[in-house]
């Protein structure tokens, strides 16, 4: 079977990002990016069924900037076979290239490449939208196995456990279908230092949305974005006395 | 202009959640009718005509509805979307499942985490973890929209009187199967509708030292939450997790307890009205946020504190 792994370059998780202030958008220039941690796992979980012989071939597709090649061969240095970069200059986390656009550009790719199945992460961390998998799967009609922490392959079927508010759900879906990956479906792996060689010989090719007929013209318009309240925090107190003292008659709270 | 809230609800009763939304759509403006999709889910219909300011409710009552797969919801709502200018959903596991299948269908860009109204095209959404807040203006005709409860006062829920109306389902798409469910059982609050949360983080160090948070949080009346470390070391089930990718909550006191204060556990507990962290590492971050910070072995100050409550 063959899997096609959406990847996202975008803000490493441990930078602590600025507003421009302008107030913009977000400041990511000079700026460690990283690939989205939802999507390292996705691309694991891929690599792992495909050492299981569930998988024969591992597809990576990024939309981005010329950057995002550097994402994809991550994702080869972990276990994609192949590469697809559709580049653009727009940007991909706020006031650019949205959710709709980005699923309307994997559907194309999906056309052409005819993949048995999709994991693919459940948000960026970025614009935190978690839409584009969802989407996808309403676009192709096919079944979709949300927020997953396990998933198993068997008979033709996706039996996947989801990750939902009162606790776990484990439902039965047909293939083709869209897995988007939770937290806690693997640990990525680090990616050996073979591997990362063996990565740069890969194929990658480099497309323009223009080739697949995708509109990028953003349906929402960013008024501004700002900084969030800040909160007054540090306030501290010597023991537990002072504190349940401070919550009656301070905070009022208990 | 007429607003579609889809309720959610346990098919006997409506989840508090639903007056959170229910007040953000009051925001939008217009005529707001709720939808109930379920199995035997006149219970919860009921109770969602009584919330203060709806004007019908829309039930679909189907046997493939008693999960409410993304498959089979989609297209019902899809199939009601003509009557309305904006669908609106909780930002819930439910709501985020099944509300960006709708809005592909429609061909309309979803606005995920709605915190704010300013009218009818224009919404607040935190981004980067809640680190920036985009306010975003939509042009599509048609919106749809998750709207994160915590952000908004629940609206009334005793003095409504809407009539029921029944829509038909779509029928079963077949695409997928609801297999099983393990859900934690517990008498506390619910974590996104608490006045207090008691969260844990590594520092308890194992799942049964957990204990002490249990027997804090019952002194308090709280709903009990975690840390993705905790989680992710097996102290505690999945749906515990406050953060980024989990729950946010906005109670009243927020007491952490062994946790460090990762961006991504803020991302979900900043909203609090109160914070306490008790932690035995004076540089953890948690204390940037905390109104009252307490530095100590958690194993003496929290069975302390327990006490003397």
């Amino acid at each position: 079977m063959k899997v096609l792994v959406p990847v996202k370059r975008a803000v490493d998780y441990n930078v602590k990002i600025r507003v421009k202030s302008d107030g913009t958008g977000v400041e990511l220039n000079n700026v460690k990016m990283s690939m989205n941690p939802f999507d390292e796992i996705a691309i694991e979980e891929a690599t792992k069924l495909k050492e299981a012989g569930k998988v024969t071939e591992i597809v990576a597709v990024s939309i981005g900037p010329s950057q995002a090649q550097e994402t994809i061969r991550t994702a080869m240095a972990i276990g994609a076979d192949r590469g697809i970069l559709v580049e653009t200059s727009a940007p991909t986390d706020i006031g650019g290239v949205e959710p709709l656009a980005i699923a309307k550009t994997l559907k194309a790719i999906v056309e052409k490449e005819k993949p048995d199945f999709i994991i693919m992460g459940k948000q960026s961390i970025d614009d935190d939208s978690n839409q584009t998998g969802q989407m996808l799967a309403a676009m192709l009609g096919w079944a979709q196995g949300t927020f997953a922490s396990k998933l198993e392959l068997t008979d033709g079927k996706a039996i996947v456990t989801r990750e939902i508010d009162g606790g776990l759900e484990t439902i039965e879906l047909k293939m083709p279908a869209i897995i988007t990956t939770d937290l806690r479906l693997n640990e990525p792996r680090y990616a050996s230092l073979p591997n990362i060689m063996k990565a740069k010989k890969k194929e990658l090719e480099v497309i323009k949305p223009e080739d697949l007929g995708v509109d990028y013209t953003p349906r929402l318009s960013v008024v501004k974005v700002a900084e969030p309240p800040q909160r007054i925090g540090g306030g501290k107190v010597a023991d537990v006395d002072e504190l349940i003292d401070k919550l009656k008659n301070e905070a009022k709270v208990i | 202009m007429s607003v579609l809230v889809i309720a959610e609800h346990d098919h006997q009763s409506i989840k508090p959640v639903t007056l959170n939304v229910v007040a953000a759509a009051k925001k939008i403006g217009g005529d707001i009718h709720v939808m109930v999709a379920g199995t035997n889910c006149s219970g919860a219909a009921e109770q969602a005509a009584k919330i203060s300011g709806v004007s019908k409710i829309l039930k679909c009552d189907a046997p493939e509805l008693s999960h409410r797969l993304a498959e089979n919801m989609a297209p019902l709502i899809e199939s009601l979307a003509s009557s309305y200018s904006h669908i609106v959903f909780p930002a819930t596991t439910f709501g985020k499942n099944v509300s960006p299948r709708v809005a592909a269908l429609l061909d309309t860009q979803q606005i995920s985490d709605v915190i704010a109204v300013h009218d009818a095209d224009t919404f607040d959404r935190p981004v980067y973890a809640g680190n920036a807040i985009a306010t975003v203006k939509s042009s599509d005709g048609k919106k749809v929209l998750t709207v994160r409860g915590t952000a908004f006062d629940p609206i009334a829920n005793d003095d409504g009187n809407a009539p029921i109306e029944d829509v038909a389902s779509k029928g079963d798409s077949g695409l997928s199967k609801f297999v099983k469910q393990e859900l934690s059982e517990s008498d506390r609050p619910e974590l996104t509708a608490a006045r207090v949360v008691v969260s844990g983080g590594r520092g308890l160090g194992s799942g049964e030292n957990f204990a002490l948070i249990d027997a804090l949080a019952d002194k308090l009346g709280a709903a009990v939450g975690a840390s993705r470390a905790a989680v992710d070391a097996g102290y505690v089930p999945n749906d515990y997790q406050v953060g980024q990718t989990g729950k946010v909550v906005a109670p009243d006191l927020y007491i952490a307890v062994g946790i460090s204060g990762a961006i991504q556990h803020l991302a979900g507990m900043k909203g609090a009205k109160k914070i306490v962290a008790i932690n035995k590492d004076p540089e953890a971050p948690i204390f940037q946020v905390a109104d009252y910070g307490l530095v100590a072995d958690l194993f003496e100050a929290v069975p302390e504190l327990t006490n003397k409550l």
